[in-house]
């Protein structure tokens, strides 16, 4: 049961990352990369609920607020740079 | 003595209900409360509690169905062949005042279908629409209805 | 089987399915505004849904999952439309289809 759910989410994160690898824009790159960000962190609750160990939600949690942090340092150094 | 209270509620949240982490969790709102000391922008009153019990009663509802039949409208547009797109920027005007409520309601105009904010500025929002219809009645179709709930929980 | 095991998988299925509609999203749509546009709705529902199957999966999660569910929901919309708003600034056209522009370059920096 459980597989299918990590079978959807790799032919997701292949697709995002094939618009890493194809962007035409630096823009498009960081779309594609926040939209795997947030991929990640559902994959990382379903992981820690197959190994029932609290603290990888901890982790999900802390990778959500770096990639917060980094789709919008990213962006402001994209808006300064003309 | 607002910034304690919330981080404190937070941490328990957290780390979860027992008498060491309610210690620990004092000492640590409190160093945060002195650094943030000057921050008033969250505050406590007796509204509070009506208000979070409005938020939560009148406005999630409604944002959850909303951004289900978006999802659904984004799902029919990416599995249709043809992708039927016809999208463009549009400048929406907005009359709430306070900030807690323009970031609720520029969330959820992203969050519902076929908008998503871009900036706002004094009170107007632009806003990048996927599938524009018309050009009259724009505030009808894009946020009217969650303006009316967010100004009868927030103000 | 319990109940909340088939219950939460079956939202746990749900989520991976839009997750993978947002990596669909991602390549099929023309431009970065639009492909901002799916990818940002359909990861969101995506972790809604899987985090909630998993803390109705495994009830000791479930504050936690609140947590992170009422964090996606905040950061995830406003992390997005500073990106559109960036690359408008940085001058990243509109695909040739887009009808009306009433932004017009916003205001000059």
């Amino acid at each position: 049961m459980i597989e299918t759910f990590f079978v959807l989410v790799g032919i997701g994160v292949v697709l995002s990352f094939i618009r890493i690898l194809l962007g035409p824009t630096s823009s498009d790159r960081v779309a594609a990369l926040d939209t795997m960000n947030v991929m990640l962190i559902g994959t990382i609750t379903v992981i820690a609920l197959i190994l029932k160990r609290g603290i990888y939600l901890d982790i999900a949690l802390v990778y959500g607020l770096l990639s917060y942090l980094e789709t919008v340092v990213i962006s402001r150094y994209l808006e300064g740079r003309k | 003595m607002s910034v304690f209270i919330a981080s404190l509620v937070l941490w328990l949240f957290l780390t979860g209900f027992s008498y060491q982490e309610l210690v620990v969790g004092i000492l640590v709102s409190i160093a945060v409360a002195s650094v943030f000391r000057n921050y008033h922008r969250i505050k406590f009153d007796r509204k509070l509690l009506v208000r979070l019990f409005k938020f939560i009663v009148i406005y999630l509802p409604v944002f959850i169905v909303e951004m289900v039949k978006a999802n659904i409208d984004v799902a029919a547009r990416v599995l249709n062949p043809k992708l039927p797109l016809n999208p463009g920027f549009v400048k929406v005007k907005t009359d709430l005042e306070s900030e807690v409520s323009r970031l609720f309601l520029a969330n959820s105009i992203t969050l519902t279908p076929g908008t998503l904010t871009l900036d706002g500025k004094d009170d107007h929002l632009y806003i990048h629409w996927i599938d524009v219809k018309t050009m009259d009645k724009k505030e009808e179709a894009i946020s009217a209805r969650f303006e009316r709930i967010l100004k009868g929980v927030f103000e | 089987m319990m109940w909340n095991e088939v219950l939460g998988g079956i939202l746990m299925i749900i989520g991976g399915f839009f997750y993978f509609l947002g990596g669909l999203g991602m390549i099929r749509m023309p431009d970065v505004y639009n492909r901002l546009q799916a990818g940002t709705k359909a990861t969101t529902l995506g972790t809604f849904s899987t985090v909630l199957g998993v803390g109705i999966y495994y009830p000791p999660f479930l504050i936690k999952a609140l947590i992170i569910i009422a964090f996606v929901a905040l950061t995830n919309p406003v992390g997005s439309s500073t990106l559109a708003r960036a690359s408008y600034f940085a001058g990243v056209k509109p695909a040739p289809i887009t009808k009306v522009d009433e932004f017009e370059g916003g205001e000059e920096k």
